[in-house]
């Protein structure tokens, strides 16, 4: 849990101090729109359909419950009482007004909170897993270099006016649960030969209108360079990157227009020069930078205690839940936990003010006070005692949040869509909310496995719909909602696109193409333990084509 | 519901001119006393493009207090109310077609010791 | 437009030259990119200071050779939102090392005058008097950052290090 240092609290309250002289200037109309809009959108202040919209960077998916409880006064005092967890891993508030944007700010200044690039085309929040610092299968934990790369980043003067919006992302560990290859930039930290820990580079990933996934422009980097090769980058892209059509400006393009060497050679070029200068990263830096980052004092309890077990035995549900929702954790005794914001009929990754503060008190109590955030729109206790369990599952269903349903068909990755969203075309909430009913039946869920379920309610792709094993892009025709099909995608270390499989079907009908989808695993699957995915690969998009088509 | 950001001016039917207020993003329809107005029905209506064009760009001109003006369809009811003709005016008039979530007072989810 | 130098409003010493025009004698001119390049070894040995206006999709590096003859180089914004004049501020003078003035124009805002500074330039064509006014009191503003700016401020990381302390320029505790 990295700790601000004053240095951290100046700097986020001279810009709230900044943006608040800004709204006061637009709502006087010393600045026009024209020149406002940029302004908050560094702040992270959209124009929704309804209202604006305020999103909270969470850096690295790291909460603490101080800072959880301020999200919730936020959404009771600010907005209408809930927010909603998204796929970057920041947190975003629909209904707040301008003119109490500024006394928002302030209030989540007091605990480290800001929307500072959130929005605008800068650098955004870097994202890492949200298993970081606690999982078995990772080198260390990324959030540090997520750090060190998250300050050099905050309003930097070169990169504040880049042709796009730059995502970057770390990871450690040998699973990617953060979706390395679908970042502008990503960086997998790896030993070479010699044994020495540094990181791939890779570069040009992205969804949206045109998906490409990341190219390895430099195999390892020493941590040393790390800086100084993010910086040659971002200046390349800065420099070269398109500024004529907003399709075609991010660094995917360009990567792929200049091809990935070339592209590798044009920033080494630059980072030759600047690479042993002020930005070779001097481990002293980086050490004060790892001292903020604080640990809990684990006990030294043992796997598996017995009240464990006996409650696993006398309880059902508990062995279910224990069985889906918590994973082995580094540390002897403890465990990890994910808390499913994805429950039967509701929003995924909306969370209410109540929910909010009652999982900051399960934290407390259980957790060491900290949270995370993942990109599946759930959250996270990073440190829960083995032996704590029990209580924590009680604590947990009482908040609706003990779902069981991690990684099955109804924990659904959703953008908000044309209920919220100005840029949608489609809906795409009730298609989320249907899909949990017609697979409510838990012992179903648990029979098609992992299955990955994402929801774009436009081409930008806010719900990952390309990497879903299945996804569900909305589109408009005629004035009317309809949805395309996609089968197949991956987000993880074995990253793919998905397939399209027909043309686009109708609002009314997806939820019977997703049936018949899943149906058709059931009876296509080599054995019971094939995932989907597997068997999507194995035998292509043909099968499950037919099938959803025959009588369309 | 393509986004009116792309949006050419076609008339084929009554419009409106909408658009978001400054102060707290609420929608808000052009009336014809060059004000906003957040109910529907005191909205200045016109099939009319040259006259729509001016609407726009005195909404347009109003930025101070109302931002992103559009010229969106409207359709009446038989009852000769003023309805969104399409779905995203639609949303945008009565909100998420989604509840939210409920946020109940009376139901404590306080830790029990 | 006002021009805006060491923190104040000031006269531009300098003449902007159209391409076509003749070069006045022992004046401060500054002539676009093409002339320059065309006449650079004649521009440079006037008797009098000379200074370029460069495009923004154009690389600095084309300058390298004659840095240190050019007493001022003028840089573009076309929209603020379009950034790459800040790079080009960097590598001129943070790679080449160049010593001149550095000159901001185009569509120059008071939310971009901590960037520009930290860029290196110190010579700003600011667009709206009430901002060229403000320039002082925007920049005091600020007290932290995270980065070493060309303008020679140690960033935060070594600031640390040193055991420095940021005072809060708000009034409000930290």
């Amino acid at each position: 849990m990295y700790v601000y240092d004053a240095f951290d609290r100046t700097l986020v309250a001279e810009r709230v101090a900044e943006f608040r002289d800004q709204v006061a200037r637009r709502l006087s109309g010393e600045l026009t729109e024209e020149e406002f809009k940029p302004l908050r959108l560094m702040n992270g202040v959209y124009l929704q359909l309804h209202a604006y919209m305020l999103r909270i960077a969470i850096p690295y998916g790291t909460l603490s419950s101080q800072q959880l409880r301020m999200l919730a006064h936020v959404a009771r005092r600010y907005d209408r009482g809930y927010g909603h967890f998204t796929t970057r891993t920041n947190i975003q508030f629909h209904w707040i007004k301008l003119e109490e944007l500024p006394a928002a700010m302030t209030e989540l200044a007091s605990v480290g909170m800001h929307g500072m690039q959130t929005s605008g085309n800068n650098v955004r929040n870097i994202t890492t897993d949200q298993w970081a610092g606690v999982a078995p299968d990772e080198i260390e934990d990324p959030r540090l270099w997520a750090e060190v790369i998250r300050q050099h980043v905050t309003l930097h003067p070169e990169f504040s006016f880049m042709p796009r919006k730059f995502k970057i992302c770390v990871g450690t560990s040998v699973h990617d649960r953060a979706a390395l290859r679908i970042h502008d930039l990503a960086l997998r930290m790896h030993r070479n030969e010699a044994g020495e820990l540094g990181f791939e580079v890779m570069v040009g990933g992205g969804l949206g209108r045109t998906p490409y996934l990341a190219k390895t422009i430099k195999p390892f980097l020493h941590k040393r360079d790390l800086l100084s090769y993010v910086e040659a980058v971002l200046r390349t892209y800065n420099q070269f990157g398109r500024r004529d059509n907003i399709w075609k400006a991010r660094i995917k393009i360009l990567v792929h227009d200049l091809g990935p060497e070339a592209f590798a050679e044009e920033v080494d070029a630059e980072w030759q020069v600047i690479k042993d200068g002020p930005l070779a990263l001097d481990p002293a830096v980086v050490d004060e930078i790892a001292t903020r980052f604080i640990y809990p004092d684990y006990a030294p309890f043992g796997d598996n205690p017995p009240e464990l077990a006996e409650t696993r035995r006398s309880d059902r549900r508990f062995a279910a839940w224990l069985d889906n929702s918590v994973a082995n954790h580094k540390a002897s005794g403890y465990a990890i936990v994910t808390l499913s914001l994805k429950p039967e009929g509701g929003t995924p990754g909306d969370c209410t003010a109540e929910q909010m503060d009652a999982i900051a008190d399960v934290a407390d109590r259980y957790s060491f006070g900290e949270i995370r955030v993942g990109h599946e729109q759930n959250l996270v206790l990073p440190h829960v005692a083995q032996r704590d369990l029990p209580a924590v599952w009680r604590a947990l269903d009482k908040i609706g949040v003990a779902g069981a349903n991690i990684g099955l068909v109804s924990d659904i990755i959703s953008c908000p869509g044309l209920d919220y969203c100005n840029l949608a075309n489609a809906r795409s909430i009730p298609i989320a909310q249907e899909l949990t009913r017609r697979f409510r039946n838990i012992d179903l869920q648990r029979d098609l496995g992992r299955l990955h379920i994402n929801i774009s309610g436009c081409i930008n792709a806010c719900g990952h719909h390309h990497v879903g094993h299945i996804g569900i892009l909305g589109v408009e025709k005629n004035g009317e909602e309809f949805y395309q099909i996609t089968l197949g995608g991956k987000a993880d270390e074995d990253a793919k696109l998905g397939t399209l499989i027909g043309p686009a079907v109708p609002y009314g009908q997806v939820a019977d193409v997703v049936e018949d989808i899943a149906a058709a695993y059931l009876e296509l699957r080599a054995r019971p333990e094939e995932l989907f995915i597997d068997t999507v690969n194995r035998l292509g998009v043909e099968p499950f084509k037919e099938r959803v088509y025959a009588t369309r | 519901m393509t986004s009116p950001l792309d949006q050419k001016i076609r008339i084929s039917g009554p419009v409106v001119v909408t658009a978001n207020r400054v102060g707290d993003g609420a929608v808000v329809y052009r009336s014809a006393d060059a004000r906003w107005t957040t109910d529907l029905a005191d909205a200045a209506v016109t099939s009319d493009a040259t006259v729509a064009r001016e609407l726009l760009k005195d909404a347009v001109d109003d930025d101070l207090n109302a931002i992103g003006s559009y010229i969106a369809p409207v359709k009446r009811t038989e009852g000769d109310r003023l309805q969104p003709g399409n779905l995203r005016e639609l949303i945008r008039w009565r909100g998420p077609s989604v509840e939210l979530p409920a946020a109940p007072a009376e139901r404590s989810l306080a830790l029990q010791s | 437009m006002r021009l805006v130098e060491n923190g104040r409003i000031a006269e531009d010493r300098y003449v902007r030259v159209d391409d076509d025009a003749p070069i006045p004698d022992r004046v401060p001119v500054i002539v676009s990119a093409k002339r320059f390049q065309a006449n650079a070894a004649a521009l440079t040995r006037r008797d009098g200071s000379v200074g370029v206006l460069w495009p923004n999709d154009k690389r600095v590096a084309e300058l390298e050779p004659w840095l240190g003859h050019l007493a001022l180089i003028a840089l573009v914004f076309p929209k603020f939102k379009d950034g790459r004049a800040y790079s080009q501020a960097r590598l001129l003078r943070e790679t080449y090392g160049y010593r001149g003035m550095l000159r901001a124009t185009g569509d120059v805002l008071r939310d971009q005058f901590h960037f520009l500074v930290r860029a290196g330039f110190d010579s700003f064509e600011v667009k709206k008097d009430a901002d060229a006014r403000a320039f002082t009191d925007v920049l005091a503003r600020y007290s932290v950052y995270y980065q070493n700016g060309a303008d020679g401020r140690a960033p935060a990381l070594r600031r640390r290090l040193q055991g420095g302390n940021p005072v809060p320029t708000t009034g409000e505790t930290v």
